[in-house]
């Protein structure tokens, strides 16, 4: 059974529905403590939301300097699945594991609600469940979830597919369209090798239709479909 | 010797700074029509041991490019005062 391990940070908030969405999909959740210096022969991490050490100084900042990212540095550089969520986004991209960095939103409020995002890449290991160019509607809940990076940096990930999840501007929608001023409507981006993934949106949040819709789930369906646990 | 430092820490020119957007606008909204280019940013404090100001400046220079500032969206100056002791 594909074995995840799912990062508690002090402040981390959105674990334990990681790991129910794990569960759902048929895998196996265990937590890591930050502390920790080993994944415990997990075969994919998940960074949850949250909002470690306070926010203090820069979303993720100080939690990127935690023991547990020596460990999932090596991991990510093994070619193994590595997902960032919110706050996981943000440690990773502070980590420099992802390019850019999240900043507070263009309108300096903070979003709980769903938002339209498409999804561009489908062969990672978190997103290929999905049709390509499928459009899906997930929450989000952040204040600093502006993507930014220099021109140099937007251009190159669009001409390497880096760009894995993006806003929709769809005329039929009833939700905004890029509702933190990103740039180039970037929603989640990943490394080049695809292993390492980064969303602002919750897929977590909405992986049961129990509550109406299951949107989020094939994120994970995803990863457990991916053999990773086969590989190694 | 410990030398009192300062970190001025403000948004990379040309990076939509809504912050300073929105206090520029608050200071016209007071007619203080005078103000304009806006910027917030943030200012760490910190006293740093070291053979001279050189030194604090070059090892605060460090921790700015390691944890205080982001490089992508940041710029950051240093100031180092006279020493302390």
């Amino acid at each position: 059974m594909t074995r995840v391990a799912v990062v508690r940070f002090p402040g981390s908030n959105c674990e334990a529905e990681t790991c129910r969405a794990i569960e759902r999909a048929g895998g196996s959740a265990q937590y890591a403590w930050f502390r920790d210096t080993t994944l415990d022969g997990a075969d994919a991490v998940i960074l949850p939301g949250g909002f470690s050490y306070g926010d203090y100084l820069r979303s993720g900042a100080i939690a990127r300097f935690s023991p547990i990212m020596d460990a999932i540095r090596r991991h990510a550089d093994a070619g193994g699945p590595v997902l960032g969520i919110c706050n996981g986004f943000q440690i990773l991209a502070e980590a420099g594991l992802l390019p850019g960095a999240l900043v507070r939103n263009a309108e300096l409020k903070y979003l709980s609600r769903p938002v339209d995002v498409t999804v561009e890449r489908t062969d990672t290991p978190f997103t290929s469940a999905y049709r390509a160019g499928e459009l899906i509607r997930i929450p989000i809940g952040h204040g600093d979830g502006r993507f930014v990076a220099p021109d140099q940096v937007l251009d190159e990930l669009e001409a390497k597919g880096q760009i894995v999840l993006r806003y929709a501007r769809t005329a039929a929608s009833d939700v905004p369209a890029n509702p933190n001023g990103s740039q180039r409507d970037i929603a989640g981006v990943c490394n080049p090798g695809g292993n390492v993934v980064g969303m602002m949106p919750h897929p977590e949040r909405l992986a049961d239709s129990a509550l109406g819709s299951d949107a989020g789930h094939r994120v994970f369906v995803s990863l457990l479909e991916s053999g990773v646990a086969a590989r190694r | 010797m410990t030398w009192r430092v300062h970190v001025r820490i403000l948004p990379r020119a040309g990076l939509l700074d809504p912050q300073g957007q929105a206090v520029e606008h608050a200071l016209a909204a007071l007619r203080f029509p005078e103000a304009s280019n806006v910027h917030v940013g943030k200012a760490i404090a910190l006293d740093v041991t070291a053979a001279n100001a050189e030194d604090a400046a070059s090892r605060v220079r460090t921790m700015c490019e390691r944890l205080l500032a982001n490089p992508v969206t940041e710029d950051f100056e240093i100031a180092v005062e006279d020493a302390r002791s």
